[in-house]
Order: structure tokens, then sequence, then C-alpha cells
């Protein structure tokens, strides 16, 4: 086999090639996690940095290790925090599910298109994608705001007579939410449906299955693993979302990932943000592992044929 | 006769692609306004434009913000390139899993997550060792290049598996070191690959908030936390300027890098063609 060969002949380097990548990630991304599982057992403290230690060492010498149970048993107490992270799920799955039912047609109706046009509309559709996040959340203040554009403009052709509520509640949340990450539903959408055999839909019409029978058993399935890529890659990033909520959500409108910010920035209570991201973390993992486990299928298919 | 779409088709791309754009349309037009109130029309007017520009914080911040940028991604793209070619060439090897998934998590990961994890990092490495000595452009740097290095890597080993490995066989046959396959063949196959994860790496660093609120210290402050701070108060006529003139630079880059691509692409699949002609005249 080729890849065995490369394999063999590579091995020496190897090590080294490998090392680099994969140390920087375990220093910066995976050792900081176990940090903040150790800083969530603290409690907050008016030092610098503001939190008591765990370990007491004297003369190098292990004192005494404490751990401070208090910020997850708040969390698990105060009706609010369970309430919260409820809620950030529950704003995560519907986003999801909406990007998926505005998403799946759009990905699907470029998938078909003319190839020639295919690359022009894909480049639309992620150049949103490549400008400022920030800025096209912002655009939308600017949308629904009591004096906004779409107000102005239902007021001036006469619709309404009194500016609608659109802003700051959960109608603008989930609006934006689902704006904001609609192209991280198609993309994956996308390259599942080009690929798929166009042959298979002629057969189908062949043997007489009318165009919805023939969507619902062969490309649907088909493109199971670009759903759950896609939906995967909306719900996560949801769940901790703090931009959207902040700038166009409700004052009363729950989400972990203000929360977080709020106990960190605010209140300066570094254990308690410790603790609320221990347990998104936790929450996150089952998800997380589906992306991946889908990801390295498709990969593996991919270099296998 | 698929390629025609059905009008129901056709109305779904109009109806996504104007929720996609109306909102930066109506960004880019209010930025010419007279009136200070964003979204009352006053008249025709460059003005915020030149505030903009007159605006030291603003501009300083965009300096900083287009230094981080460029040592991010440049980062980025060694160590994604890197990451790449393990994750495409080498497959199975101990610890192979954990990579991969430290390679998935950063993209998905909720950002106050992985700000407030390395925010503690820093800490504890103060503590410690007694570096990093201040939180700014050192640890905003390392941030943005763990993020943004997963996707360098995604695009790389995706380029990585479509390419023919036969290229990499032939040299090994004449004896050729891997250090120079990788250098004399590989790179140049992914080098498109490579210029797209720069960029892209460019743009998420250019845009990040939330991690960089973690890991910026009193002086340093970025393009994306000035622009928070002055929509949290409310819509800013120069913000807007600032809109429009981002997009007119990421459309421009996009399309200029879009059409040398696909000139790239041109060439190459015309080369090809050309010796497989050629190879089979001989034959």
């Amino acid at each position: 086999m080729n890849m065995s060969r490369l394999m063999r002949k590579l091995k020496p380097g190897k090590g080294a090639v490998i090392a680099v990548p994969f140390f920087w990630l375990l220093l910066f991304f995976l050792v900081p996690f176990f940090i903040v599982l150790k800083i969530s057992f603290a409690e907050q403290d008016l030092a610098i940095p503001p939190f008591t230690s765990l370990l007491q060492i004297e003369d190098g010498v292990l004192q005494s290790l404490s751990l401070y149970f208090g910020n997850f048993h708040f969390i698990f107490t105060d009706g609010l925090y369970a309430a919260t992270y409820l809620s950030s799920l529950k704003v995560a799955f519907f986003t999801t599910v909406m990007c998926l039912l505005l998403g799946y047609p759009i990905a699907y109706a470029i998938a078909r298109a003319d190839p020639a046009r295919r690359n022009v509309l894909l480049m639309l559709v992620m150049l949103p994608f490549w400008t400022s996040f920030l800025l096209r959340v912002y655009a939308w203040m600017g949308l629904l705001n009591e004096t906004g554009l779409i107000n102005n403009f239902l007021m001036s052709i006469g619709l309404i007579s009194e500016p609608l509520h659109l802003f700051h509640n959960d109608f603008s949340l989930y609006l934006v939410m689902v704006y904001a990450y609609l192209p991280f539903m198609i993309l994956p959408l996308f390259s599942h449906l080009v690929k798929m055999d166009m042959r298979l839909l002629e057969a189908a019409a062949d043997l007489g299955a009318g165009p919805i029978k023939a969507f619902l058993t062969i490309t649907l399935p088909l493109s199971k693993n670009g759903i759950i890529a896609g939906s995967m890659m909306v719900f996560i990033p949801a769940v901790g979302e703090f931009v959207i909520p902040e700038l166009v959500g409700g004052t009363d409108t729950l989400m972990i990932g203000k929360v977080l910010w709020n106990e960190f920035f605010d209140n300066n209570n570094w254990p308690m943000a410790s603790a609320v991201a221990i347990i998104m973390v936790l929450m996150l993992i089952v998800p997380i592992a589906l992306l991946h486990r889908y990801e390295t299928r498709e990969l593996e298919g991919k270099g296998n044929a | 006769m698929h390629n025609k779409l059905s009008p129901f088709l056709k109305g779904v791309l109009v109806v996504g692609f104007l929720f996609l754009y109306i909102p930066i349309v109506s960004l880019i037009v209010y930025s010419f306004n007279e009136s200070k109130l964003v979204t009352v029309w006053g008249g025709f007017s460059t003005k915020w434009y030149v505030s903009l520009f007159n605006n030291e914080q603003i501009m300083s911040a965009v300096k900083l913000s287009i230094e981080i940028a460029l040592a991010s991604a440049l980062a980025a793209v060694a160590l994604g390139t890197i990451a790449g070619f393990v994750l495409a060439r080498f497959k199975r090897f101990p610890g192979s899993t954990l990579f991969a998934g430290m390679m998935t998590a950063p993209m998905v990961m909720p950002e106050v997550i992985t700000g407030l994890s390395m925010l503690l990092l820093f800490i504890s490495m103060q503590q410690l060792v007694g570096v990093p000595t201040e939180r700014g452009f050192f640890t905003i740097w390392v941030g943005h290049t763990t993020l943004c290095m997963a996707y360098v890597a995604v695009v790389v080993r995706s380029r990585l598996l479509e390419i023919d490995q036969s290229l990499e066989d032939a040299a090994m046959d004449l004896g050729a070191r891997p250090l120079k396959i990788f250098f004399v063949i590989t790179l140049p196959l992914v080098s498109q690959a490579i210029a797209s994860g720069f960029l892209l790496s460019m743009t998420l660093s250019l845009d990040d908030l939330v991690t960089t609120a973690f890991l910026s210290g009193p002086g340093s402050t970025t393009l994306p936390q000035v622009i928070f701070s002055k929509v949290r108060l409310g819509l800013n006529p120069e913000i807007n300027a600032l809109a429009s003139i981002t997009v007119l630079v990421v459309g421009v880059v996009v399309l200029l890098a879009n059409y040398l691509m696909l000139n790239a692409q041109r060439n190459r699949d015309k080369a090809i063609a050309a010796a497989m002609r050629e190879s089979g005249a001989h034959s």
C-alpha cells in the first residue's frame, strides 16, 4: 500500500512533525480546561488573582487541600441558573431547527444549480460570513429599532400606525441568531448534497416515485451526515452565545453566555464563572463528540474513495 | 435536465439572499446619511467617513487589530498546515483521536469558555513561571492563533485528501526525502488552501470580540472591542461608515482571491490535460 510506504519513510521525523501542533493545542486548549475545573472549586477572594488557592504549600510540603463546592451548590440550588441553562438549550435548539428549515432549501437549490453558476451562489452565501459578525448583528439594530427602518417603512406605507415591538425581545433574538448562524448550516449541507449521485433520483422517477417520495426516501437520508454536522455547528456555539443576546435580546432573555460574562466582568467572580463554564462544557460534550464522529467518518470515507 | 431550477427553488434562493443581504445594504446606505439619527434620512453626506478617520480611538484600534491579525494568521497557517498534514496523511498514531478532537473543538466551543480558560491558563502561568507578565498583544495572539489554526487545518486537510498522492509516491520512488517531498510537492499543491486559510484567519482574528475581551489588558483595545462598546449604547453613524468600508474591503479581497484561484485551477487543469495528451501520444 502506498500509504504504509509513506508512513515507513516518514517515521523518524513523524514524531517531531506531530509534536508541534499537538503540544500547542495541549497547552493552550486542553490544559486550560483543567485549570478552569480547578478554579471552579475555589472561592472568590479580594486578591490578585481574585480567588483562593486550593493548595496550602509551606516549605515545599503540601499542608492542606481545600475544595470549595459552594459554586456548584449555588448553581444547582438557585433556580435561576437551571432556568438559564434550559433557556440557552431552548434558544440553541430552535435556532438550529430554523436554520435547518431555511438552510436546507437554500443548500439544495445551490447544489442543483448550473455548475457554472454554483460557485457564484456559494460565494454569495460565504460573503456575509467573511464580513464582521459584530457589524452584521449591529445592522439588525438599525432595522428592528422602534424608529428603525422596518417600522419606518411599514408606517410610511400606512400598514401600521404605531411602531411594532420588534426589538429587544425573543423575536429579534431568534431572527438575528438564525441570520448569524445560517452560513454554518448551509455549507456542510451543500457539500453533502452536491456530491449526491443524481442518477439515483432519475432511477426513482423512472420507477414511478414522485418528487416528494424521492426526496424523502433518497435525498434526505443521503444528506443525514450533512444535517448532523450543520446542526451541531449551529447548536454548540449557539448555547454559549453572548453578543447576540446582549445586543438584540430582551432584558429578560436568559442566556448562559451572558451569565458567564457578567460573573466574570461585572461581579469579578472568577470561580463562579469557571463553575458555570464547567457545567456548560459537560452539556456540550455529547454534541461535540457527535460532530466529531460524523466529521471523521465523512473524511475517512473520502480518503478511501 | 436537472440543472433547470424549479420556480420554488428559485424563490428560495431569492428569499434567502434577500435575508442575507438586506441588513448589509441598509448599513451601507445609511452610512451616507447626513442626519445623526441613523435611521432617519437627512440627505446624502460623507461626513461620517471623515469623522471616522479623525477618530483616534478607532484608528489606533484598527492598527492594533491588523497587527494582531497578521501575526495570528501567520502562526495559524504554519501550525494549521502541519496539523492538517498530520490529520490527512498520518491518520493513526498514539493520541490521534485526542489530536483530532482538539482540532474540532476550538471551532465550535462557545467563546466565553475558550476565552475564560485561556485567561486562567495565563494567570496560572504567571504565578508559576512569571510569564506572560501582562495581558495584551501576546496573550491575544496566542488565543487567536489557537482558534484560527483549527480552521486552517480543516481547509488544508480536505485539500490534501482531494489531491492525488501518486505524485508524492513517485517522488519517493525517485529517492526524494520526506522533508523535500513536503516542500517541493505537497506544499505547492495545497498553496491555495493555505492562502484561503490565511485570509480566513485574518478575518476571524479581526472580528473576534469575546476571546479577545478575556485576553486583552488595559493598553490593548482591539477594533471589535471599540465597536462593541459603542454599539452597546445604540446606533452610531461612524460605525455604519466603518461597516461599509469593511464590506468593501472584504468584498474586493474575496472576489480577487476567488478570481485568482479559479484562474490557477484552470491553468493547472489545462497543463494536466496537455501532459495527458503528450503521454498518450508516446505510448
